[in-house]
């Protein structure tokens, strides 16, 4: 290949960096004294967390009966947020490991964060199968284990089963990825610590010395991570779509449903994604790190998954009628025209019309309108488990058992909360560890950084570049 | 790893690319290289040094065919022959049902299975104090080490004369 490097090849690091200067800007917001705006923040997202566990005892207390779920709508808040939190989940495997196999550079900039945020979405995602439960302390029932009643085995029949694997496989697996990728950069830390906090991060490093053998093994590890990632995180949301898909309720009983769950997950991931790092750029002042030509990047990714959720949507309408099912057709004319019209036309409205505004590319590099569409996203996709969960469960077989639902203060305060608990892991994260991939990034200066490819770029580097960007088009 | 102090001579480059050439030099002239540490990893590296590729992922798959296996076969064990239970009318012993656990449990055991095997192979656990020879190599400098710890002085100036013709910035010795 002798094609010039320059037009195809986006600047992603900006600034003139030099390795040096890329360990210092990555390495300093875990160094420094927390600054005012991280206090005031993590204050607030420690308050809602403390609400969190408050409403979560109160309802291991009280029992469940304290929520609005009643018999006719069993599955009702809790589930929604938890397909929600899995969903959010999902963009941070969907960065790390399938933009790797596709050699996309963009992803170094976000991939760290993205990964977290993976691990963090994980964890409020299970707390509310768990606490819907009611008998929390008998929780460790959903496992195979060799019991005094049998052996009596789980039912592995069942989707909820699979959900258990899928789920916790999800997090361990996401886990450990995303702290073998962190290592080499833990070790970065810790070299340049100094009394307590060196003896921590060396306990953190697990003793990573950048071996030329280790990091061999470490880039074929991660490579083959990403690749059992990939699989894994379409497995995931293809088994929570099961849960429903394969139960006999219209409007839940359709084909559908994995590839329209999987990609309504990225699509809201993404702008869970969006949210954050238009925050975190600001506040760590990494712009030079997560660039705009980033955002744009996610952004396009939104558009083309809110375009396939808006296909997805408009197909399931068009098959309940087709099929000349009546009792398909009436679960989606009541989904539309239903008790709960006002959220499907939030869910149409916000996940189907406002990312196509994405097409124009001054929106797209527009910090403020990614922030305020990634925002109406996320409210879009949560309007979206609503709809197929409670519309559906509120119009059931039996008009007597009809009923309608609205959450307690309980559900309100533990979803809200899971949103503080979320934060409230993703800041301690920032203060601990780099929010960037520092050795990641360090590998793509030459072939993505400004003084390389960009417009001011000289031109011995430029043809530097393009030297390194061949070389590593043919290894790859 | 062995609990032995090593004295090490080593040189500092920084730029990869001097690194490269740097190792190059090294191999034709023979010169028996410890190890080389750096910041990130050089791509081209490794067959410059001579590493062999990595086996890590041949037991990827074995790892991960245990777990399909062990994932298949008890849950065929549990439902079918252990305690037989009738599901809605389902076979005793429904293998399409067992499709997704069998797939997560590949995954699971080639994942935890191959990135204990990593952690194990480089000697890496938490509390492993680091055999590190200079703070920076984490950070901007690219190294070569030769263990110099029985070796002739005439070698150890071979090694001097190595680091000083392919333009090592800094030179030290280092026991560790």
């Amino acid at each position: 290949m002798s094609q010039p490097v320059a037009p195809v090849r986006h600047v992603l690091i900006e600034g003139n960096k030099s390795y040096h200067q890329i360990s210092e800007d990555l390495c300093v917001p875990t160094e420094r004294a927390p600054s005012r705006e991280w206090i005031l923040a993590f204050s607030v997202a420690s308050a809602f967390t403390a609400l969190y566990v408050f409403a979560v005892v109160w309802t291991i207390w009280k029992g469940i009966g304290e929520w609005g779920a009643n018999r006719t709508i069993n599955w009702a808040w809790d589930i929604t947020n938890f397909v929600w939190w899995i969903g959010i989940g999902h963009a941070g495997t969907l960065i790390s490991a399938i933009l790797l196999l596709f050699r996309q550079r963009w992803r170094t900039g976000v991939n760290r964060a993205a990964e977290a945020m993976t691990i963090f979405a994980v964890v409020c995602a299970g707390q509310f199968p768990l606490i819907h439960m009611g008998r929390l302390w008998l929780a460790f029932f959903i496992f195979p284990f060799p019991n005094t009643r049998g052996p009596l085995w789980v039912n592995f029949n069942s989707p909820l089963l699979w959900d258990v694997f899928a789920i916790s496989t999800y997090f361990s697996v996401s886990l450990l990825f995303w702290y073998t990728g962190l290592v080499p950069d833990l070790a970065t830390v810790r070299d340049r610590a100094a009394g307590f906090r060196k003896k921590m991060y060396e306990i953190f490093s697990f003793g990573w010395t950048g071996s030329a053998k280790h990091w061999q093994r470490w880039e074929s590890l991660s490579l083959i991570l990403a690749g059992l990632s990939t699989p894994l995180v379409l497995s995931v949301h293809t088994i929570v779509s099961f849960d429903f898909a394969t139960s006999v309720i219209p409007g839940w009983h359709t084909t559908i449903f994995p590839p329209y769950f999987v990609a309504g997950a990225i699509f809201s991931g993404f702008a869970m994604v969006q949210t954050l790092m238009v925050i975190t750029r600001k506040v760590l002042k990494l712009e030079e790190y997560i660039t705009i030509n980033h955002i744009d990047s996610m952004n396009k990714v939104i558009v083309l998954t809110g375009t396939i959720v808006g296909v997805a949507y408009l197909t399931e309408l068009f098959i309940a009628w087709y099929s000349g099912y009546i009792y398909e057709q009436f679960a989606f004319y009541n989904r539309v025209f239903g008790v709960y019209w006002w959220s499907y036309f939030g869910m149409m409205f916000c996940n189907v019309i406002s990312p196509q505004l994405f097409w124009s590319r001054r929106i797209r590099r527009s910090i403020w309108w990614t922030f305020f569409l990634s925002i109406v996203v996320n409210i879009g996709m949560w309007f979206e488990r609503f709809v197929i969960i409670a519309t559906t469960l509120a119009r059931d077989y039996l008009p007597s058992s009809w009923s309608y639902y609205t959450p307690t203060w309980v559900e309100i305060s533990i979803f809200t909360g899971t949103i503080g608990l979320f934060f409230f892991l993703f800041m301690i994260f920032t203060r601990l560890a780099p929010v960037v991939a520092i050795a990641e990034v360090k590998a793509i200066l030459k072939v993505a950084g400004d003084q390389y490819i960009g417009p001011k770029a000289h031109k011995d580097a430029h043809h530097h570049a393009q030297q390194v960007a061949e070389k590593q088009e043919e290894e790859n | 790893m062995s609990a032995e102090s090593k004295k090490v001579l080593y040189g500092l480059y920084n730029d990869e690319e001097e690194l490269k050439s740097a190792v190059k030099t090294a191999r034709q002239g023979h010169l028996d290289i410890m190890d080389v540490y750096t910041p990130f990893p050089v791509h081209g590296l490794d067959p410059i040094l001579g590493l062999s590729e990595s086996r890590l992922h041949i037991l990827g798959f074995v790892y991960g065919a245990t777990g399909a296996l062990f994932g298949f076969l008890f849950m065929s064990w549990a439902l079918a022959k252990d305690w037989p239970i009738l599901f809605g009318g389902k076979p005793y012993w429904p293998v399409p049902s067992f499709i997704p656990i069998t797939f997560e449990m590949t995954v699971l055991f080639a994942a935890w299975g191959m990135t204990i095997t990593f952690y194990t192979i480089c000697g890496m656990w938490p509390g492993v104090k680091a055999k590190i020879l200079d703070n920076r190599i984490s950070d901007d400098k690219f190294c070569i080490a030769f263990d110099v710890t029985e070796v002739e002085q005439r070698v150890v100036s071979s090694f001097k004369e190595f680091f000083q013709r392919t333009g090592a910035a800094e030179v030290h010795e280092k026991t560790i």
